[in-house]
């Protein structure tokens, strides 16, 4: 295929892929730009070029191999909905906008800490970029039959791809100064590239199995048949178990934490439900990327037996191969999509990295202080733009000027292996409070040199061709220094070996140092923060521990020239109102000062941003003791609040119902009475009907309030019982006694005579204010003539317990229990109102309570209520009984 | 001769406005929960209702809501004689589309001088 034509359908793609990102910017509001689709397809950039060209190599040469690059992500993914929200969580709570921030931030804004990330990130992730370039130029190069790639930048495309892209992902990439803003232009091209290259590799899949070859039965039989065949497709034993083990959990830990997963899967979600959608439409992708890869290396192998043909462009060669050009460009596209998507958001994370990280930090924190804030958000994107550029100019030219000859696989392992190092630090610190700063940089630093020595050295050794007695008899010829079996390990591959090892001393140092070196006070308050992330991010600032002296108008002038004046007031306004302080406040708390810090973090980085603030305010060392004693107070405050203000509910709720109970006999009162005032001919019936109810509503008011009091003196435990001994046979003929003309009236049966006599000790005239109580509903809730009441007593050697039992028409089951509520009114009650205040049953529970009893209600068969309630026989005589509550 | 219906589940204050409104020459109906009010709506054709909120079963804002979404009943004057009387429940009661909310305890003078008006309204 002419180059010409090759190079103007890069453009079209090209221009294709600008439209896109530039239609979502314009239409960010679209449900087809924020939708879960949308964020789960942008994490597919974990399939770069690599996966396209380099697993199947890997399958090739290796069998089944290349599948722990994704039993990894399938296997973690799921466990997001809870592992990734709670990451989400903190990262937005804190504005935090990438992986060198979190972890700075975790430990306690520390600078070096982030730059040291921010360094480590960049040593793994520029080789990779690089390898995407090569991939970009090699695949050019086959399809476009030219042998040799030009040598000079001025004849390589690769290299005015390269400055697209930079283009890209600058233009796209920095229109905001807050970092943490989504960008969603470049997230939706993304995606949108996410589903181009999955349907370009799904057609070369379909294309060599079932056309080339007559389905996976046809490739399986001929690919059996090829020497190596059967040891390549076996797991091969316990050390080969133990690589797929390793290499499975080194995906794992870059699915998460490759500067460009955690920008789209982290900085860009929009929503923690799309996680949801994430488990299981992410591993679905993942598997249908990987149906084919296997029956392409066979395919390849099959055809391609013996002719030297390079493995990994086994999914290019084999259309070509049959000349079936279009198939072969749109192989050339997809494979071009996955290398562009992942150079531009690489690139875009590293460079948010770079300039919140490492360059603000320790090169333009003066400068800052004193610019104007339009200057100073434009240096910020300008420092960004550079850093873009400057990344992949570098990448390019390290795939220029190193013969990156190993297949493609092993640079991208090396990049695994080396951000794996972040895993203690970043795991640690999310579910370990003892993790320090301390600890997590050691532990870095050391793990990058033990990568360095088994893995990084003897790769370049070996890439180079440099003759070296290193890799082969170890450092100074020590055999047990040999980089690729260190302590003669020799379970292991080389990668598996060294995420092995290096993650050991990486984990082994970061634990010792935490456990012995205790950290600032500032590193533990977000230890706090981060792993008890539930517990205290519904603090917001008020988790934030910070003692000192600071002033309004000193913050205030740091954030304008970040902001400018009309973000910084909007911003402060908004604080004062949420926590309801005066805008004219002087003095600035903790809860300000972490705020500022906050909104700066976003621009600037969290490092930078505790800089420029601690350089405004006069702060105090807190101890580590005090840190803790103020978070937990803070906690507890919170938590006594929702305690009163649940109680306050229920007193103004209480208070309501007392008020309108009140004024219903009230309103009876006024209204009869101004009748009767202003109507002199009422006739003598009439008058005497409404005295006589004006009379009744006085006493229903009196009993009222009579019953009100009671209940709070007994609540409150304020009345002291007056507890004898007293029978219980004759309490309860008492209490019978009191209702029998209620009962006559409605001729109602009450039979005792399953009543036995016991001296118990008790408040008589309290019990039988009860027994009383009971009776009375008894009796209200029975049917004329044909009520027939029961009063029994049990007793055994803990208690006695009485019991009502009526043959009304029973209690429904879900008010049992409401039944004994203040005011409550049975629904569906015949009785049209009850004679009682509401207050009874709420009444007689508030003294068997008192008595260290309890009193419950159920139905009987084959109809009927039963109240019973017992009192204890262990009641001291003239003992204290108060406080039921 | 005007209709009116009392809905209040309290006997003396259903037995006061009875009296009140027979001696300024209404026919009076009574109800004494929420239900029983709707049968009588349906069955005579009325020209206004006091109406009690709190009552068992079906309460007052139900039935107000029904009256209010039925055609053949959307006309009726409807007064909302409650206990209740913090801003949100006189909200809530104008908002479902009653004429006037008066909290109890009421003046009998005002609550007549009310009803009559509203009834006069309707005929200008």
């Amino acid at each position: 295929m002419s180059s010409f034509l090759v190079i103007s359908i890069i453009v079209v793609y090209l221009a294709f892929i600008f439209y896109v990102a530039y239609w979502a910017e314009k239409n960010s509001k679209s449900k087809w730009v924020n939708n879960p689709y949308i964020y789960a397809l942008s994490l597919a950039v974990y399939c770069t070029a690599w996966t396209y060209y380099g697993s199947v190599g890997l399958a090739a040469t290796s069998g089944l191999k290349f599948l722990t690059i994704y039993i990894g992500p399938i296997i973690i993914i799921p466990s997001w909905i809870i592992l990734m929200k709670k990451i989400i969580r903190i990262t937005k709570g804190n504005k935090i906008s990438s992986l060198a921030d979190f972890i700075s931030l975790r430990y306690g804004n520390d600078r070096f800490l982030g730059a040291l990330v921010t360094i480590v990130c960049v040593l793994a992730i520029v080789p990779y970029i690089s390898l995407q370039l090569k991939a970009i130029s090699e695949t050019f190069n086959v399809i476009t039959n030219h042998t040799i790639s030009g040598n000079s930048i001025i004849n390589d495309t690769t290299f005015y791809i390269a400055i697209l892209l930079a283009i890209f992902a600058a233009f796209f990439g920095t229109k905001y100064t807050d970092a943490t803003e989504h960008h969603k232009g470049i997230i939706t091209a993304v995606a949108v590239e996410s589903i181009i290259k999955l349907v370009f590799f799904l057609a070369i899949g379909v294309y060599v199995t079932f056309y080339l070859f007559n389905g996976p039965s046809d490739i399986y039989e001929q690919a059996s048949l090829l020497p190596n065949f059967n040891s390549q497709q076996t797991i091969n034993g316990l050390g080969g178990g133990f690589n797929w083990f390793f290499l499975s959990l080194l995906s794992m830990v870059a699915i998460m934490l490759l500067p460009r997963q955690f920008q789209v899967a982290v900085v860009e979600n929009k929503r923690e439900r799309y996680l949801k959608k994430v488990a299981w439409f992410f591993p679905l992708y993942l598997l249908l990327f990987n149906v084919f890869v296997i029956f392409i290396a066979w395919g390849g192998n099959i055809i391609f037996q013996n002719q030297g043909v390079d493995a990994d462009l086994f999914t290019l060669m084999l259309p070509l191969k049959n000349n079936n050009e279009f198939l072969a460009l749109l192989v050339f596209l997809g494979g071009f999509s996955a290398a562009i998507s992942m150079v531009v958001l690489s690139s875009l994370a590293l460079s948010t990295m770079l300039s919140n990280n490492l360059i603000i930090p320790y090169g333009f924190l003066s400068k800052y202080s004193r610019g104007e804030s339009k200057e100073n958000t434009e240096s910020i994107k300008n420092i960004r733009r550079i850093s873009i550029f400057s990344l992949i100019i570098v990448a390019y030219f390290f795939y220029k000027n190193f013969t990156l000859d190993r297949s493609l696989v092993s640079i991208g392992l090396i990049s695994f292996v080396v951000i794996a190092q972040l895993a203690p630090a970043f795991f640690g610190g999310l579910f370990w409070r003892r993790g320090s700063s301390k600890g997590a940089k050691y532990g870095i630093i050391i793990g990058f040199l033990v990568t360095a020595y088994t893995l990084i050295l003897p790769f370049i050794i070996d890439s180079q061709v440099i003759e070296s007695s290193f890799v082969n008899e170890g450092l100074f010829g020590v055999e047990l220094l040999k980089p690729y079996d260190l302590f003669e390990l020799n379970l292991f591959e080389p990668v598996p070996q060294a995420f092995f090892w290096s993650l050991f001393f990486n984990i082994t140092v970061y634990v010792i140092v935490s456990v012995n070196i205790i950290g600032s006070y500032r590193e533990r308050n977000f230890a706090e923060m981060f792993v008890d992330n539930s517990k205290y991010a519904s603090l917001h600032e008020d988790a934030y521990v910070w003692k000192g002296e600071a002033y309004v108008k000193d913050i205030r002038k740091v954030l304008i020239r970040f902001l400018g004046t009309r973000r910084t007031e909007r911003a402060l306004n908004l604080f004062f109102m949420k926590y309801k302080m005066d805008v004219n406040n002087q003095l600035a708390d903790a809860r300000l000062v972490n705020f500022s810090e906050k909104l700066l973090t976003g621009s600037i980085g969290s490092a930078s941003a505790r800089i420029l603030i601690s350089s405004v305010v006069k702060e105090e060392e807190i101890s580590l003791k005090e840190v803790l004693s103020i978070l937990d107070e803070t906690q507890k405050t919170k938590e006594t609040n929702k305690e009163l203000q649940e109680r306050d509910k229920q007193k103004d709720d209480f208070l309501d119902t007392v008020a309108h109970e009140l004024k219903t006999p009230i309103t009876s009162i006024r209204a009869l009475s101004e009748i009767l005032l202003d109507n002199e001919d009422v006739d003598y019936e009439t008058k005497n009907k409404f005295l006589s109810s004006i009379l009744n509503e006085s006493e229903r008011v009196s009993r009222l309030i009579n019953n009100i009091l009671d209940l709070e003196k007994l609540a409150s435990g304020k009345e002291k019982l007056d507890l004898n001994k007293n029978s219980i046979k004759s309490t309860i003929h008492k209490s019978v006694e009191a209702v029998t003309q209620l009962a006559i009236n409605k001729k109602i049966e009450i039979s005792e005579t399953e009543v036995t006599d016991a001296n118990v000790i008790f408040d008589e005239d309290r019990i039988q204010q009860v027994i009383i109580n009971l009776l009375s509903n008894a009796i209200k809730f029975s049917d004329k003539e044909k009520g027939k009441i029961a009063v029994r007593t049990k007793i055994n050697e803990h208690r006695i317990e009485v019991s009502v039992e009526d043959n009304g028409k029973g209690i429904h089951s879900d008010e049992l229990i409401s039944i004994f509520d203040k005011f409550y009114q049975v629904k569906n009650q015949t009785v049209l109102k009850p004679v009682g205040s509401g207050l009874g049953l709420a009444i007689s529970r508030q003294i068997i309570q008192s008595h260290k009893g309890l009193i419950w209600a159920d139905n009987v068969k084959p109809i009927g209520a039963r109240l019973t309630f017992t009192i204890p026989l262990n009641i001291k005589k003239h003992e204290k009984v108060i406080d039921s509550r | 001769m005007k209709k009116l219906l009392i809905v209040d589940d309290e006997p003396n204050i259903v037995m006061s406005l009875e009296y009140l409104f027979k001696k300024e020459k209404f026919e009076v109906f009574i109800a004494r929960d929420g239900a029983e009010a709707l049968e009588i709506v349906k069955k005579n054709k009325l020209d206004i209702i006091l109406l009690d909120i709190m009552m068992p079963n079906v309460d007052g804002y139900q039935v107000l809501k029904y009256l209010k979404e039925n055609k053949d009943f959307k006309e009726i004057k409807v007064i909302i004689l409650s206990a209740k009387n913090k801003t949100t429940d006189i909200e809530l009661g104008l908002k479902l589309g009653a004429d006037k909310y008066i909290a109890k305890p009421f003046s009998t003078k005002n609550l007549v001088k009310e009803v009559k008006q509203l009834l006069k309204l309707k005929y200008i």
